[in-house]
Protein backbone atom coordinates (compact mmCIF):
# COMPACT_ATOMS: atom_id res chain seq x y z
CA UNK A 1 0.00 0.00 0.00
CA UNK A 2 2.61 2.16 1.06
CA UNK A 3 4.90 1.37 -1.64
CA UNK A 4 2.08 2.26 -4.44
CA UNK A 5 1.53 5.59 -2.90
CA UNK A 6 5.40 6.29 -2.59
CA UNK A 7 5.56 5.05 -6.13
CA UNK A 8 2.65 7.07 -7.79
CA UNK A 9 3.82 10.21 -6.28
CA UNK A 10 7.12 9.52 -7.29
CA UNK A 11 5.31 9.60 -10.90
CA UNK A 12 3.64 12.94 -10.10
CA UNK A 13 6.90 14.64 -8.94
CA UNK A 14 8.60 13.27 -11.88
CA UNK A 15 5.80 14.25 -14.30
CA UNK A 16 5.06 17.65 -12.83
CA UNK A 17 8.98 18.41 -13.47
CA UNK A 18 9.15 17.47 -16.40
CA UNK A 19 5.81 19.07 -17.46
CA UNK A 20 7.26 22.67 -16.46
CA UNK A 21 9.73 23.03 -18.98
CA UNK A 22 7.19 21.42 -21.89
CA UNK A 23 4.02 23.49 -21.46
CA UNK A 24 3.74 26.99 -23.01
CA UNK A 25 1.64 28.54 -20.63
CA UNK A 26 3.97 30.40 -17.60
CA UNK A 27 0.76 29.59 -15.19
CA UNK A 28 0.61 25.80 -15.98
CA UNK A 29 4.32 25.58 -15.62
CA UNK A 30 3.98 27.40 -12.30
CA UNK A 31 1.74 24.51 -11.25
CA UNK A 32 3.25 21.46 -12.98
CA UNK A 33 6.45 22.44 -10.45
CA UNK A 34 3.58 22.35 -7.33
CA UNK A 35 1.87 19.49 -8.38
CA UNK A 36 6.39 18.20 -8.02
CA UNK A 37 6.70 19.60 -4.64
CA UNK A 38 3.74 18.77 -3.37
CA UNK A 39 4.33 15.25 -3.81
CA UNK A 40 7.30 15.50 -2.75
CA UNK A 41 6.01 16.86 0.45
CA UNK A 42 3.43 14.38 0.25
CA UNK A 43 6.22 11.52 0.17
CA UNK A 44 7.81 12.82 3.01
CA UNK A 45 4.89 11.73 4.88
CA UNK A 46 4.95 8.50 4.15
CA UNK A 47 8.31 8.40 6.36
CA UNK A 48 6.32 9.48 9.09
CA UNK A 49 7.83 13.52 8.96
CA UNK A 50 4.44 14.97 9.50
CA UNK A 51 5.50 18.54 10.41
CA UNK A 52 7.51 18.71 7.63
CA UNK A 53 5.76 17.29 4.96
CA UNK A 54 3.06 19.58 5.59
CA UNK A 55 5.37 22.70 6.15
CA UNK A 56 6.67 22.11 2.91
CA UNK A 57 3.05 21.98 0.77
CA UNK A 58 2.45 25.68 2.89
CA UNK A 59 5.30 27.05 1.58
CA UNK A 60 5.71 26.29 -1.56
CA UNK A 61 2.07 27.01 -2.18
CA UNK A 62 2.60 30.32 -1.24
CA UNK A 63 6.41 30.37 -2.75
CA UNK A 64 4.66 29.05 -6.19
CA UNK A 65 2.23 32.14 -6.16
CA UNK A 66 4.55 34.58 -5.75
CA UNK A 67 6.39 33.13 -8.42
CA UNK A 68 3.47 32.94 -10.73
CA UNK A 69 3.24 36.96 -10.68
CA UNK A 70 6.81 37.19 -11.32
CA UNK A 71 6.46 34.78 -14.13
CA UNK A 72 3.28 36.70 -15.74
CA UNK A 73 5.41 40.22 -14.94
CA UNK A 74 8.81 39.05 -16.68
CA UNK A 75 7.94 36.44 -19.62
CA UNK A 76 7.12 37.80 -22.79
CA UNK A 77 4.22 35.39 -23.66
CA UNK A 78 2.95 34.17 -20.62
CA UNK A 79 -0.09 32.64 -21.23
CA UNK A 80 1.93 30.68 -24.22
CA UNK A 81 -0.80 31.53 -26.61
CA UNK A 82 2.03 32.33 -29.18
CA UNK A 83 4.43 29.17 -29.52
CA UNK A 84 7.85 30.39 -28.94
CA UNK A 85 10.64 28.59 -27.92
CA UNK A 86 12.86 29.94 -25.17
CA UNK A 87 15.64 27.84 -24.82
CA UNK A 88 19.61 27.49 -25.65
CA UNK A 89 21.87 24.44 -26.10
CA UNK A 90 18.92 22.67 -25.25
CA UNK A 91 20.28 19.29 -27.19
CA UNK A 92 23.38 19.92 -25.44
CA UNK A 93 21.70 20.41 -21.81
CA UNK A 94 19.27 17.28 -22.23
CA UNK A 95 21.98 14.74 -22.74
CA UNK A 96 24.30 16.47 -19.82
CA UNK A 97 21.28 16.01 -17.56
CA UNK A 98 20.63 12.25 -18.85
CA UNK A 99 24.32 11.84 -18.42
CA UNK A 100 24.22 12.96 -14.82
CA UNK A 101 21.02 11.05 -14.55
CA UNK A 102 22.69 7.61 -15.23
CA UNK A 103 25.58 8.36 -13.06
CA UNK A 104 23.68 9.19 -10.05
CA UNK A 105 21.38 6.17 -10.50
CA UNK A 106 24.12 3.97 -11.32
CA UNK A 107 25.82 5.11 -8.29
CA UNK A 108 22.98 4.70 -5.70
CA UNK A 109 22.11 1.06 -6.83
CA UNK A 110 26.06 0.43 -6.58
CA UNK A 111 25.45 2.10 -2.53
CA UNK A 112 25.45 -0.99 -0.09
CA UNK A 113 22.14 -0.80 2.30
CA UNK A 114 23.09 1.40 4.97
CA UNK A 115 23.32 0.40 8.60
CA UNK A 116 20.13 1.79 10.42
CA UNK A 117 21.27 3.44 13.55
CA UNK A 118 18.61 3.88 16.19
CA UNK A 119 14.67 3.88 15.64
CA UNK A 120 12.77 6.68 14.44
CA UNK A 121 11.37 8.95 17.59
CA UNK A 122 7.55 8.56 18.80
CA UNK A 123 6.95 12.45 17.53
CA UNK A 124 9.30 13.14 15.14
CA UNK A 125 8.23 16.63 15.35
CA UNK A 126 9.69 17.07 18.92
CA UNK A 127 12.64 15.99 18.19
CA UNK A 128 13.31 18.30 15.03
CA UNK A 129 11.91 21.43 17.70
CA UNK A 130 14.23 20.46 20.53
CA UNK A 131 17.12 19.58 17.96
CA UNK A 132 17.02 23.21 16.91
CA UNK A 133 16.43 24.91 20.11
CA UNK A 134 19.63 22.70 21.30
CA UNK A 135 22.16 20.70 19.51
CA UNK A 136 21.45 22.32 16.26
CA UNK A 137 21.00 26.10 17.49
CA UNK A 138 23.79 27.21 15.70
CA UNK A 139 22.37 26.60 12.35
CA UNK A 140 19.03 28.06 12.91
CA UNK A 141 20.80 31.61 14.11
CA UNK A 142 22.48 31.42 10.49
CA UNK A 143 19.53 30.51 8.75
CA UNK A 144 18.11 33.46 10.67
CA UNK A 145 20.96 36.04 9.76
CA UNK A 146 21.00 34.89 6.36
CA UNK A 147 17.16 35.29 5.99
CA UNK A 148 17.92 38.94 7.55
CA UNK A 149 20.33 39.51 4.96
CA UNK A 150 18.18 38.45 1.76
CA UNK A 151 15.66 40.74 3.04
CA UNK A 152 17.74 43.64 3.35
CA UNK A 153 19.61 42.73 0.04
CA UNK A 154 16.83 41.98 -1.81
CA UNK A 155 15.13 45.47 -0.92
CA UNK A 156 18.37 47.75 -1.54
CA UNK A 157 18.25 45.87 -5.66
CA UNK A 158 14.52 46.10 -6.01
CA UNK A 159 14.22 49.15 -4.65
CA UNK A 160 13.35 51.83 -7.10
CA UNK A 161 16.31 54.65 -7.69
CA UNK A 162 15.41 56.56 -10.82
CA UNK A 163 11.85 57.22 -8.55
CA UNK A 164 12.43 56.85 -5.49
CA UNK A 165 9.59 56.20 -3.42
CA UNK A 166 7.26 54.80 -5.93
CA UNK A 167 6.81 51.19 -6.44
CA UNK A 168 7.74 50.57 -9.87
CA UNK B 1 -16.17 7.25 7.25
CA UNK B 2 -19.37 7.74 9.24
CA UNK B 3 -17.30 11.08 10.72
CA UNK B 4 -16.29 12.33 7.06
CA UNK B 5 -20.00 12.16 5.75
CA UNK B 6 -21.29 13.75 9.42
CA UNK B 7 -18.47 17.02 8.23
CA UNK B 8 -19.76 17.20 4.86
CA UNK B 9 -22.95 17.19 6.38
CA UNK B 10 -22.41 19.96 8.50
CA UNK B 11 -20.35 22.00 6.19
CA UNK B 12 -23.26 21.99 4.02
CA UNK B 13 -25.74 22.86 6.09
CA UNK B 14 -24.19 25.65 7.98
CA UNK B 15 -22.93 26.98 4.52
CA UNK B 16 -26.62 27.14 3.34
CA UNK B 17 -27.42 28.83 6.65
CA UNK B 18 -24.60 31.07 6.15
CA UNK B 19 -25.81 31.77 2.41
CA UNK B 20 -29.76 32.76 3.85
CA UNK B 21 -28.49 34.69 6.92
CA UNK B 22 -26.76 36.80 4.15
CA UNK B 23 -29.48 36.96 1.97
CA UNK B 24 -32.04 38.33 4.95
CA UNK B 25 -29.52 40.88 5.83
CA UNK B 26 -29.23 41.37 2.25
CA UNK B 27 -33.23 41.97 1.70
CA UNK B 28 -35.01 42.56 5.46
CA UNK B 29 -37.74 40.75 5.72
CA UNK B 30 -37.52 38.80 2.85
CA UNK B 31 -34.52 37.30 0.44
CA UNK B 32 -34.47 33.69 2.68
CA UNK B 33 -35.54 31.48 -0.33
CA UNK B 34 -33.06 33.47 -2.11
CA UNK B 35 -30.01 31.23 -2.36
CA UNK B 36 -31.73 27.94 -2.97
CA UNK B 37 -33.61 29.88 -6.14
CA UNK B 38 -30.10 31.16 -7.40
CA UNK B 39 -28.84 27.22 -6.83
CA UNK B 40 -31.55 26.06 -9.09
CA UNK B 41 -31.03 28.67 -11.36
CA UNK B 42 -27.08 27.95 -11.66
CA UNK B 43 -27.71 24.26 -12.17
CA UNK B 44 -29.43 24.92 -15.32
CA UNK B 45 -28.38 27.67 -16.49
CA UNK B 46 -25.78 27.52 -19.94
CA UNK B 47 -22.31 27.79 -19.67
CA UNK B 48 -20.85 30.72 -20.79
CA UNK B 49 -17.29 30.61 -22.30
CA UNK B 50 -14.96 33.12 -22.66
CA UNK B 51 -12.00 33.51 -25.34
CA UNK B 52 -8.78 30.98 -25.05
CA UNK B 53 -9.80 29.82 -21.29
CA UNK B 54 -7.61 27.50 -19.60
CA UNK B 55 -10.50 25.82 -19.02
CA UNK B 56 -7.62 23.14 -16.56
CA UNK B 57 -6.67 25.79 -14.62
CA UNK B 58 -10.31 27.14 -14.21
CA UNK B 59 -11.74 23.69 -13.45
CA UNK B 60 -8.94 22.91 -10.78
CA UNK B 61 -9.35 26.25 -9.01
CA UNK B 62 -12.93 25.94 -8.81
CA UNK B 63 -13.14 22.74 -7.30
CA UNK B 64 -9.70 23.30 -5.88
CA UNK B 65 -11.63 25.56 -3.45
CA UNK B 66 -13.96 23.43 -2.55
CA UNK B 67 -11.52 20.64 -1.35
CA UNK B 68 -9.27 23.10 0.28
CA UNK B 69 -12.43 24.26 2.40
CA UNK B 70 -13.55 20.53 3.38
CA UNK B 71 -10.02 19.37 3.37
CA UNK B 72 -8.96 21.91 6.13
CA UNK B 73 -12.12 20.88 7.92
CA UNK B 74 -10.91 17.63 8.05
CA UNK B 75 -8.95 18.12 11.41
CA UNK B 76 -11.50 19.95 13.04
CA UNK B 77 -12.99 18.01 16.73
CA UNK B 78 -17.13 17.49 15.90
CA UNK B 79 -17.55 17.04 19.15
CA UNK B 80 -15.30 14.79 19.95
CA UNK B 81 -13.26 13.43 17.63
CA UNK B 82 -12.12 15.12 14.17
CA UNK B 83 -12.40 13.12 10.82
CA UNK B 84 -8.48 12.45 10.53
CA UNK B 85 -6.71 12.97 13.93
CA UNK B 86 -3.34 14.33 13.37
CA UNK B 87 -0.31 15.22 15.54
CA UNK B 88 0.16 18.59 13.71
CA UNK B 89 -3.43 19.38 12.98
CA UNK B 90 -2.93 22.55 13.36
CA UNK B 91 -0.32 22.55 10.36
CA UNK B 92 -2.34 20.99 8.27
CA UNK B 93 -5.14 23.15 8.48
CA UNK B 94 -3.05 26.06 7.40
CA UNK B 95 -1.61 24.35 4.88
CA UNK B 96 -4.93 23.17 3.36
CA UNK B 97 -6.34 26.79 3.63
CA UNK B 98 -3.36 28.53 2.08
CA UNK B 99 -4.30 26.91 -1.21
CA UNK B 100 -7.64 28.73 -1.12
CA UNK B 101 -4.88 31.55 -2.88
CA UNK B 102 -3.93 29.25 -5.84
CA UNK B 103 -7.75 28.24 -6.30
CA UNK B 104 -8.66 32.07 -6.83
CA UNK B 105 -5.29 32.91 -8.51
CA UNK B 106 -6.25 29.67 -10.80
CA UNK B 107 -9.47 30.96 -11.61
CA UNK B 108 -8.48 34.70 -12.20
CA UNK B 109 -5.81 34.23 -14.64
CA UNK B 110 -7.36 30.95 -16.32
CA UNK B 111 -10.55 32.76 -17.97
CA UNK B 112 -8.78 35.26 -19.51
CA UNK B 113 -10.72 38.38 -18.66
CA UNK B 114 -9.50 41.40 -16.93
CA UNK B 115 -11.59 42.07 -14.23
CA UNK B 116 -11.03 38.13 -12.80
CA UNK B 117 -7.53 38.53 -13.41
CA UNK B 118 -7.33 41.92 -11.24
CA UNK B 119 -9.38 40.15 -8.60
CA UNK B 120 -7.23 37.58 -8.64
CA UNK B 121 -3.89 39.29 -8.09
CA UNK B 122 -6.05 41.02 -5.27
CA UNK B 123 -6.05 37.92 -3.17
CA UNK B 124 -2.65 37.12 -3.69
CA UNK B 125 -1.54 40.76 -2.45
CA UNK B 126 -4.42 40.30 0.50
CA UNK B 127 -3.21 36.96 1.15
CA UNK B 128 0.77 37.95 1.82
CA UNK B 129 -0.87 40.92 4.36
CA UNK B 130 -3.05 37.95 6.27
CA UNK B 131 -1.18 35.49 6.44
CA UNK B 132 1.80 36.51 8.69
CA UNK B 133 -0.74 37.68 11.35
CA UNK B 134 -2.69 34.42 10.72
CA UNK B 135 0.27 31.97 11.58
CA UNK B 136 1.40 34.46 14.13
CA UNK B 137 -2.10 33.68 16.07
CA UNK B 138 -2.07 29.82 15.22
CA UNK B 139 1.27 29.68 16.75
CA UNK B 140 0.21 31.55 20.09
CA UNK B 141 -2.26 28.91 20.74
CA UNK B 142 -0.03 26.09 19.89
CA UNK B 143 2.37 27.71 22.33
CA UNK B 144 -0.39 28.08 24.81
CA UNK B 145 -1.21 24.15 24.59
CA UNK B 146 1.90 23.22 24.23
CA UNK B 147 0.80 21.19 21.04
CA UNK B 148 -0.17 21.13 17.44
CA UNK B 149 -2.88 18.54 18.00
CA UNK B 150 -6.34 20.06 17.92
CA UNK B 151 -7.71 17.75 20.99
CA UNK B 152 -4.54 18.97 23.18
CA UNK B 153 -5.34 22.70 22.19
CA UNK B 154 -9.15 22.12 23.35
CA UNK B 155 -8.05 19.74 26.69
CA UNK B 156 -5.69 22.90 27.45
CA UNK B 157 -8.45 25.47 27.46
CA UNK B 158 -10.63 23.50 30.19
CA UNK B 159 -9.97 26.25 33.04
CA UNK B 160 -10.29 29.45 30.71
CA UNK B 161 -10.93 29.83 27.34
CA UNK B 162 -7.53 31.16 24.95
CA UNK B 163 -10.21 33.84 24.10
CA UNK B 164 -9.74 35.29 27.43
CA UNK B 165 -6.29 35.54 27.85
CA UNK B 166 -4.83 36.07 24.13
CA UNK B 167 -7.68 38.38 23.19
CA UNK B 168 -5.61 39.80 20.40
CA UNK B 169 -4.75 36.39 18.65
CA UNK B 170 -7.95 35.69 18.64
CA UNK B 171 -9.03 39.01 16.97
CA UNK B 172 -6.63 38.76 14.70
CA UNK B 173 -7.69 35.28 14.10
CA UNK B 174 -11.25 36.60 13.20
CA UNK B 175 -9.95 39.30 11.10
CA UNK B 176 -7.67 36.71 8.90
CA UNK B 177 -10.34 34.11 8.50
CA UNK B 178 -12.50 37.42 7.09
CA UNK B 179 -9.52 37.62 4.95
CA UNK B 180 -9.15 34.17 3.96
CA UNK B 181 -12.33 33.49 3.12
CA UNK B 182 -12.39 37.20 1.08
CA UNK B 183 -15.43 38.50 3.05
CA UNK B 184 -16.93 41.05 4.33
CA UNK B 185 -14.60 44.42 5.01
CA UNK B 186 -11.82 41.54 3.29
CA UNK B 187 -13.83 41.42 -0.69
CA UNK B 188 -11.68 42.81 -2.39
CA UNK B 189 -10.98 40.33 -5.02
CA UNK B 190 -14.84 39.47 -5.51
CA UNK B 191 -15.95 43.22 -4.76
CA UNK B 192 -18.56 45.07 -7.34
CA UNK B 193 -15.85 47.78 -8.69
CA UNK B 194 -14.04 45.18 -10.81
CA UNK B 195 -17.53 43.58 -11.36
CA UNK B 196 -17.78 40.68 -8.99
CA UNK B 197 -13.76 39.58 -9.67
CA UNK B 198 -12.41 36.48 -9.79
CA UNK B 199 -15.75 35.07 -10.49
CA UNK B 200 -17.36 37.39 -12.72
CA UNK B 201 -17.04 35.00 -15.75
CA UNK B 202 -18.33 32.02 -13.85
CA UNK B 203 -21.78 30.70 -15.16
CA UNK B 204 -23.55 27.86 -14.54
CA UNK B 205 -22.15 24.73 -12.26
CA UNK B 206 -18.77 26.67 -12.42
CA UNK B 207 -20.25 29.14 -10.62
CA UNK B 208 -22.34 27.06 -8.07
CA UNK B 209 -19.22 25.31 -6.76
CA UNK B 210 -17.43 28.18 -6.57
CA UNK B 211 -19.88 30.06 -3.96
CA UNK B 212 -20.36 26.54 -2.65
CA UNK B 213 -16.71 26.94 -2.36
CA UNK B 214 -16.26 30.25 -0.74
CA UNK B 215 -19.48 29.45 2.03
CA UNK B 216 -17.84 26.29 3.16
CA UNK B 217 -14.33 28.20 3.66
CA UNK B 218 -16.28 30.41 5.71
CA UNK B 219 -17.49 27.85 7.85
CA UNK B 220 -14.45 26.00 8.16
CA UNK B 221 -12.25 29.57 9.31
CA UNK B 222 -15.03 30.04 11.89
CA UNK B 223 -15.78 26.51 12.93
CA UNK B 224 -12.20 26.47 13.30
CA UNK B 225 -12.43 29.57 15.62
CA UNK B 226 -14.51 27.13 18.10
CA UNK B 227 -11.62 24.48 19.22
CA UNK B 228 -8.65 27.26 18.90
CA UNK B 229 -10.16 29.81 20.89
CA UNK B 230 -13.58 28.98 22.25
CA UNK B 231 -12.87 26.18 24.06
CA UNK B 232 -13.99 23.17 21.60
CA UNK B 233 -17.78 21.31 22.94
CA UNK B 234 -16.56 22.27 26.49
CA UNK B 235 -19.63 23.62 28.13
CA UNK B 236 -22.78 22.85 30.87
CA UNK B 237 -25.49 20.18 30.32
CA UNK B 238 -25.25 19.99 26.49
CA UNK B 239 -23.65 16.84 24.95
CA UNK B 240 -19.96 18.41 23.16
CA UNK B 241 -21.52 18.20 19.39
CA UNK B 242 -24.52 20.58 20.35
CA UNK B 243 -21.78 23.18 21.71
CA UNK B 244 -19.24 22.90 19.03
CA UNK B 245 -22.32 23.43 16.59
CA UNK B 246 -23.95 26.38 18.96
CA UNK B 247 -20.37 28.13 19.06
CA UNK B 248 -19.82 27.81 15.67
CA UNK B 249 -23.13 29.24 14.33
CA UNK B 250 -22.20 32.18 16.50
CA UNK B 251 -19.43 33.24 15.24
CA UNK B 252 -20.84 32.38 11.92
CA UNK B 253 -23.54 34.64 12.00
CA UNK B 254 -21.34 37.49 13.72
CA UNK B 255 -18.52 37.14 10.62
CA UNK B 256 -21.57 36.83 7.77
CA UNK B 257 -22.76 39.93 9.92
CA UNK B 258 -19.99 42.10 9.54
CA UNK B 259 -19.68 41.47 6.01
CA UNK B 260 -22.96 43.11 5.55
CA UNK B 261 -22.41 45.83 7.63
CA UNK B 262 -18.53 46.90 7.27
CA UNK B 263 -17.62 48.67 4.10
CA UNK B 264 -14.73 46.85 1.82
CA UNK B 265 -11.50 47.83 3.34
CA UNK B 266 -8.81 49.19 0.68
CA UNK B 267 -6.11 46.58 -0.13
CA UNK B 268 -3.18 49.24 0.33
CA UNK B 269 -4.48 50.29 3.39
CA UNK B 270 -5.13 46.06 4.89
CA UNK B 271 -1.85 45.51 3.87
CA UNK B 272 -0.53 48.47 6.02
CA UNK B 273 -2.51 48.10 8.81
CA UNK B 274 -1.34 44.35 8.56
CA UNK B 275 1.95 44.85 8.55
CA UNK B 276 2.35 48.15 11.09
CA UNK B 277 0.02 47.18 13.90
CA UNK B 278 -1.34 43.12 13.50
CA UNK B 279 2.00 41.34 13.43
CA UNK B 280 3.72 43.91 16.07
CA UNK B 281 0.01 42.58 18.10
CA UNK B 282 0.47 39.25 17.61
CA UNK B 283 4.56 39.18 18.46
CA UNK B 284 4.17 41.36 21.70
CA UNK B 285 1.05 38.87 22.37
CA UNK B 286 3.20 35.72 21.50
CA UNK B 287 5.72 37.43 24.30
CA UNK B 288 2.96 37.20 26.83
CA UNK B 289 1.98 34.39 26.16
CA UNK B 290 5.47 32.59 26.20
CA UNK B 291 6.02 34.35 29.66
CA UNK B 292 2.93 32.92 31.13
CA UNK B 293 3.29 29.13 30.18
CA UNK B 294 7.44 29.59 31.21
CA UNK C 1 10.06 2.34 -0.66
CA UNK C 2 13.39 1.97 0.53
CA UNK C 3 16.28 4.07 0.52
CA UNK C 4 16.56 3.29 -2.85
CA UNK C 5 13.83 4.00 -4.37
CA UNK C 6 14.03 7.57 -2.93
CA UNK C 7 16.83 8.64 -4.11
CA UNK C 8 16.26 7.52 -7.58
CA UNK C 9 13.43 10.00 -7.06
CA UNK C 10 15.47 12.32 -5.64
CA UNK C 11 18.28 11.90 -8.81
CA UNK C 12 15.52 12.44 -11.39
CA UNK C 13 14.07 15.25 -9.75
CA UNK C 14 17.77 16.61 -9.76
CA UNK C 15 18.65 15.83 -13.15
CA UNK C 16 15.16 17.11 -14.68
CA UNK C 17 15.61 20.28 -13.01
CA UNK C 18 19.49 19.99 -14.25
CA UNK C 19 18.06 20.49 -17.83
CA UNK C 20 16.12 23.49 -16.94
CA UNK C 21 18.90 25.25 -15.97
CA UNK C 22 21.47 24.82 -18.31
CA UNK C 23 18.58 25.00 -21.33
CA UNK C 24 16.17 27.78 -20.32
CA UNK C 25 17.23 31.40 -21.67
CA UNK C 26 14.67 33.10 -19.23
CA UNK C 27 15.93 33.46 -15.57
CA UNK C 28 12.81 32.63 -14.11
CA UNK C 29 12.61 29.64 -15.92
CA UNK C 30 15.46 28.93 -14.73
CA UNK C 31 14.71 29.32 -11.04
CA UNK C 32 12.18 27.21 -11.61
CA UNK C 33 14.78 24.53 -12.44
CA UNK C 34 16.67 25.10 -9.50
CA UNK C 35 13.83 24.88 -6.98
CA UNK C 36 13.07 21.16 -8.99
CA UNK C 37 16.88 20.53 -8.05
CA UNK C 38 16.41 21.34 -4.58
CA UNK C 39 13.35 19.41 -4.58
CA UNK C 40 15.23 16.46 -5.31
CA UNK C 41 17.69 16.96 -2.43
CA UNK C 42 14.52 17.63 0.15
CA UNK C 43 13.46 13.80 -0.77
CA UNK C 44 17.10 12.74 -0.90
CA UNK C 45 17.19 14.09 2.98
CA UNK C 46 14.30 13.01 4.22
CA UNK C 47 15.48 9.27 2.75
CA UNK C 48 18.27 9.45 4.61
CA UNK C 49 17.12 10.40 7.77
CA UNK C 50 14.49 7.54 7.97
CA UNK C 51 16.82 4.71 6.75
CA UNK C 52 20.43 6.08 7.91
CA UNK C 53 20.42 7.89 11.16
CA UNK C 54 16.48 8.08 12.12
CA UNK C 55 17.42 8.68 16.25
CA UNK C 56 18.91 12.25 15.15
CA UNK C 57 17.05 15.21 13.98
CA UNK C 58 19.77 15.76 11.44
CA UNK C 59 18.19 15.04 8.45
CA UNK C 60 15.27 16.76 9.23
CA UNK C 61 17.06 20.05 9.91
CA UNK C 62 18.89 19.93 6.62
CA UNK C 63 14.99 19.40 5.26
CA UNK C 64 14.26 22.51 6.94
CA UNK C 65 17.32 23.99 5.66
CA UNK C 66 16.89 23.05 2.69
CA UNK C 67 13.44 24.64 2.33
CA UNK C 68 14.63 27.79 4.13
CA UNK C 69 17.20 28.00 0.78
CA UNK C 70 14.61 27.68 -1.45
CA UNK C 71 12.38 30.69 -0.65
CA UNK C 72 15.72 32.45 0.00
CA UNK C 73 17.12 31.78 -3.83
CA UNK C 74 13.50 32.78 -5.00
CA UNK C 75 13.56 36.26 -3.54
CA UNK C 76 17.33 36.76 -4.40
CA UNK C 77 16.43 35.54 -7.71
CA UNK C 78 13.31 37.75 -8.20
CA UNK C 79 15.20 40.53 -6.88
CA UNK C 80 18.46 40.30 -9.51
CA UNK C 81 15.80 40.25 -12.24
CA UNK C 82 14.30 42.99 -11.07
CA UNK C 83 17.46 44.81 -10.78
CA UNK C 84 18.17 43.76 -14.11
CA UNK C 85 15.07 44.46 -15.62
CA UNK C 86 14.84 47.82 -14.77
CA UNK C 87 18.57 48.81 -15.99
CA UNK C 88 18.25 47.08 -19.72
CA UNK C 89 14.50 45.59 -19.70
CA UNK C 90 15.54 42.35 -20.65
CA UNK C 91 14.99 38.65 -18.59
CA UNK C 92 17.04 36.64 -20.35
CA UNK C 93 20.39 35.31 -19.47
CA UNK C 94 21.82 35.66 -22.93
CA UNK C 95 21.20 39.08 -23.34
CA UNK C 96 22.97 39.89 -20.10
CA UNK C 97 26.00 37.99 -21.25
CA UNK C 98 28.40 41.54 -20.92
CA UNK C 99 27.97 40.79 -16.96
CA UNK C 100 30.19 38.08 -17.30
CA UNK C 101 34.00 37.81 -15.51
Amino acid sequence: MRDVAFWVLAVVAVAGGVAVFRVGSMARATFALLGSLVAVGLALLLLGLEYLGYVIILMMVMEMLVMAVFMVMYMMNPAGLMPMRMTHNARWAASVAGAVFVLLATGTFLLPEPVRHGRPPADPTRALGLAIMGPKMLVMMIIGVAILATMVSSVVLSVNRRHPGRGC
Amino acid sequence: MGEALVLLGAVGTLALCAAVFDAVLAVPGGGAGEPLRRVARLLLQQRRRTRLADTLLVRTGVCGLLAVAVLAGAVLPLGERPVAEMAVGVVWFNAMEVGAWGALWLVGWGVNSVYPLVGGYRFVAQGLAYELPHMFALITVALGAGSLRFADVVAAQRGLWFAVWMPVAFAVYLVSAVAMAFWGPMDGPVSDDICGGVPAELSGPDRLVFQAGRYALLVVVAAAAVPLFLGGGAGPLLPPWLWTALKTVAVLALLVWSGRVLPTVRMDLFTRLSWLVLIPATLLQLLVVSVVVL
Amino acid sequence: MGLHAFLLLACALFSVGLYGVLSQQSIVMLMMGLELMINGLLAAAGAFWYHVAPASADGQVLVLVAVTVMALEMVMGFAVTTAIFRAREIDMTDEAEDLRG
